[in-house]
């Protein structure tokens, strides 16, 4: 098994994952936010990256720090890669594949994320690595599995979440599908991908054995939609989109409130509740849910017409303190402050080598004895190499000199 | 969902659910319209794959029961209000458990106490703020999506934690699961200072000098998700496009003018994008869905129809690789097209393995497991603990 993977003096504490080694190769969100997460619980996490073909996010997707494009500069990259070390290899080079292959030997997972036969056309497919390490747990997520007649076909988060059927749940019942914004079914996805990996690992703790695991970034989020699509099944209606209205609880709306795009979200789940804020808002409307159901519209404007006069945060606290269920509608810009995410620590903030003072994400849950510990942001090109080639693989300085003359580091 | 992830996983999970069975049976809608805590399609599917039990653990008799399962348990995962698992006095019966706790705000803090439901933690995390038209209200997704996400990241922190060999408590918020869907919108306000809101169809986040590109455009029998891209797949999406325009009819003179090989979106004007997105919106508008998916698979494009359950079903992939079971979820239902297992472990999808419990259906099977004799169960039969 594994040698024990060295951690950063910086963080004396176990982590529930300390000495498990993660070797990964991927771009964008999907794949690498899976070793984030590890990475967050101690894991040892080393991006295999090539400045000939570098992740579309520390090239392409802004914002940059000051506006200039370099790939020390991405913010992306550095916010979805924190914990990580950084290791160039260049795999069009024969021995920079058999320096992965390597590293993957003294490793207890590889992930990957790229389109279907790349990472086996490269001499490090889950079945090559395997024969010599049995033990290996190899993740390759990708848009819609490796096999099947699409497999092939590139896409990106966002629009998979188009076909996946929830840009087809958001938006008004009269008007057009909104979009929901970012990579939302990559996230999805990455939350199995992690999972996936962890199952895995105890299984191998029992059995010994490694494991393959073909992640369909597709067929991962539809898990989220299982209640849409067996309604369709079940029922042959075809659940579409209803603003914000709800099933149960009525009303069920979002309300403008004072001052320009301020807005307060509340919900009501019984009779009682809806007495409550009858009696503290002094609004109309009859108690039973069905009645309430049939004048939806009517009460959404009256809850309307009480919000728009007041300010939104004095509307969540004057409800609150009825029990009643209401939230503001938070701005992202509000997020980094908002007093109970602040309390979670969810927005460590760590110093970047070039970006300098950013926000990294805590994992949304904490774990009291063994909690995640954000270290660094994402690594600079190459932070970690004397590390890699020196520490873990040993090789002298001669030789790594050798090896980066003949563009093996590139 | 968290537990159904573990048990889909190959764990024996016993949900224990209060004598009669727990409120959430009754939530709609239900298969074949049929109101009863035997047909509601989401619960249903959250809790396939595990077994039931019963027990009122507002008695003595039921908590001293319920500590005796637990002590079997290397998880054990509860969705109270913070405080309560003390409050009944069990805290001392999972001290040697991983205890996966899901609440709307996290277990200590200022909201701790606050109660929410979907609406509410998904507007505290930000997400609300980003969906919807420009000057309407924002929108959440018709089906909850927050009691997924909480569940998905409670069996992560679950597992974990289990690598990690001793008890512990894992925290999960609703409101912080939320946060965790919008990235990179916070590295926008962190590093540029820009608010990103809503913007209805359109994409932020792909310009250098703040355009915005549609992503969602009229077809001819509903919507596709389509955007003039960078990067080398979005440039051959844009050479492609221009062939495929030209096989159909005329290119038009904004779009044949483009040297897609040297095409860079992130640097477009506002005033050069729309008048290329006018130049290509009859044309994605005079194609249906089914045609867009085929010719973007045919010649490898970024795009995608906007699907709904039906086209699902339909999929061809999701057939190719076997994703559906053909599953009955309770007796008396035909069967179904569920979906299957998240993932392939060894080629291998994980199945479904067993109806979700009708109320109290495994007590009998599950307390004699735990070395309940069964003069004992039936005492506690009587007394109503179960």
């Amino acid at each position: 098994m594994t040698d024990l993977a060295t951690r950063p003096a910086a963080s004396p504490r176990v982590g529930a994952l300390s000495g498990i080694r993660v070797v990964e190769l991927g771009f964008a969100a999907a794949g690498p936010l899976v070793g984030k997460y590890l990475a967050n619980f101690g894991a040892e996490v080393i991006r295999l990256e090539s400045r000939l073909a570098a992740d579309v996010f520390r090239t392409t997707y802004p914002p940059f720090k000051d506006g200039i494009v370099e790939p020390d500069r991405a913010a992306m990259f550095a916010f979805y890669n924190d914990g990580k070390r950084s290791a160039t290899l260049n795999l069009k080079h024969p021995t920079g594949v058999a320096l992965a292959r390597a590293l993957i030997r003294k490793a207890d997972v590889f992930v990957e994320s790229f389109t279907p036969g790349t990472v086996a056309r490269l001499g490090l497919g889950a079945e090559t690595l395997r024969a010599d390490h049995p033990e290996l747990i190899v993740l390759s997520s990708c848009n819609q599995g490796q096999t099947g007649p699409h497999a092939f076909h590139p896409g990106y988060g966002s629009q998979l979440s188009a076909l996946a059927g929830f840009v087809q749940l958001l938006g008004e019942p009269d008007s057009t599908p909104v979009l929901l914004y970012g990579p939302y079914i990559d996230y999805i996805a990455v939350g199995y991908g992690a999972i996936a990996v962890l199952a895995a690992l105890e299984r191998r703790k029992r059995t010994g054995a490694g494991c393959t695991i073909d992640l369909s970034q597709y067929e991962a989020g539809l898990q989220f939609l299982t209640p849409t699509i067996l309604q369709f099944a079940a029922n042959g209606r075809i659940p579409g989109r209803a603003g914000n209205s709800d099933a149960v609880a009525v009303p069920h709306g979002v309300y403008r409130c004072a001052g320009p795009d301020r807005w307060v979200a509340l919900s009501v789940w019984s009779d009682a509740e809806w007495c409550v804020l009858r009696d503290v808002t002094g609004i109309e409307g009859p108690v039973s849910a069905a009645d309430r159901r049939a004048q939806r519209p009517q009460l959404d404007e009256r809850i309307g017409e009480w919000t728009a006069t007041r300010d939104r945060d004095d509307v969540v606290r004057l409800l609150r303190g009825k029990r009643l269920r209401v939230a503001p509608v938070l701005a992202i810009s509000e997020l980094f402050a908002d007093a109970q995410l602040a309390h979670r620590g969810m927005w460590p903030v760590l110093e970047h080598p070039t970006i300098g003072a950013m926000h990294v994400m805590a994992p949304p849950f904490r774990l009291s004895a063994t909690p995640s510990l954000q270290v660094s942001p994402g690594p600079t090109v190459g932070a970690d190499n004397e590390h890699v080639f020196g520490g873990i693989l040993g090789l002298s300085l001669d030789e790594r000199r050798t090896l980066e003359r003949d563009g093996v580091f590139e | 969902m968290c537990g159904r992830i573990l048990a889909d996983l190959g764990a024996d999970v016993v949900k224990v659910e209060p004598p009669g069975g727990e409120a959430d049976r009754l939530q709609p809608p239900y298969i074949g319209d049929v109101e009863n805590s035997e047909r509601s399609i989401p619960w249903l599917a959250a809790n396939v794959n595990k077994r039931g039990v019963t027990c009122d653990l507002r008695s003595t008799d039921g908590r001293a029961l319920f500590s005796r399962l637990a002590a079997t348990a290397r998880i054990v995962i509860e969705s109270f209000a913070p405080g309560r698992v003390s409050e009944l006095g069990l805290g001392e019966a999972l001290r040697d458990t991983i205890l996966v706790s899901i609440t709307p705000y996290g277990q200590d803090g200022p909201l701790a106490d606050t109660p929410g439901s979907d609406l509410e933690v998904t507007a505290a995390s930000g997400s609300l703020w980003l969906a919807g038209e420009e000057g309407r209200p924002p929108v959440r997704t018709t089906q909850a999506q927050s009691p997924y996400w909480s569940g998905m990241y409670g069996a992560l922190g679950a597992l974990v934690a289990l690598q990690s060999r001793v008890a512990q408590r894992v925290d999960v918020s609703a409101q912080a699961a939320m946060t965790t869907v919008h990235p990179p919108a916070p590295v926008w306000w962190d590093i540029a200072r820009q608010d990103h809101g809503r913007t209805g169809p359109y994409l932020l986040g792909r310009s250098n000098v703040g355009s915005r590109f549609r992503n969602l455009w009229a077809c001819a029998d509903g919507f596709v998700s389509f955007a003039i891209q960078g990067g080398p797949i979005g440039r051959h999406t844009g050479r492609m496009l221009t062939e495929w325009m030209g096989e159909r009819g005329t290119i038009p003179a904004v779009v044949a003018a483009i040297d897609w090989d040297r095409f860079d979106n992130s640097t477009l004007s506002q005033a050069q994008v729309d008048e290329l997105e006018a130049a290509i919106a009859p044309f994605l508008r005079s194609l249906t869905k089914a045609e867009f998916f085929d010719e973007v698979v045919k010649r490898k494009m970024l795009g995608y129809p906007v699907g709904d359950a039906s086209d699902t079903l339909a999929d061809p992939q999701l057939a190719a690789r076997d994703f559906w079971q053909s599953f009955s979820p309770a007796e008396g239902v035909p069967p179904l097209p569920f979906p299957g297992g998240f993932a392939l472990f060894d080629g291998e999808r994980p199945a479904l393995r067993r109806r979700a419990p009708r109320v109290g259906e495994h007590n009998a099977e599950i307390y004699r497991e735990i070395g309940v004799e069964p003069d004992e169960l039936a005492r506690l039969r009587a007394a109503g603990v179960l």
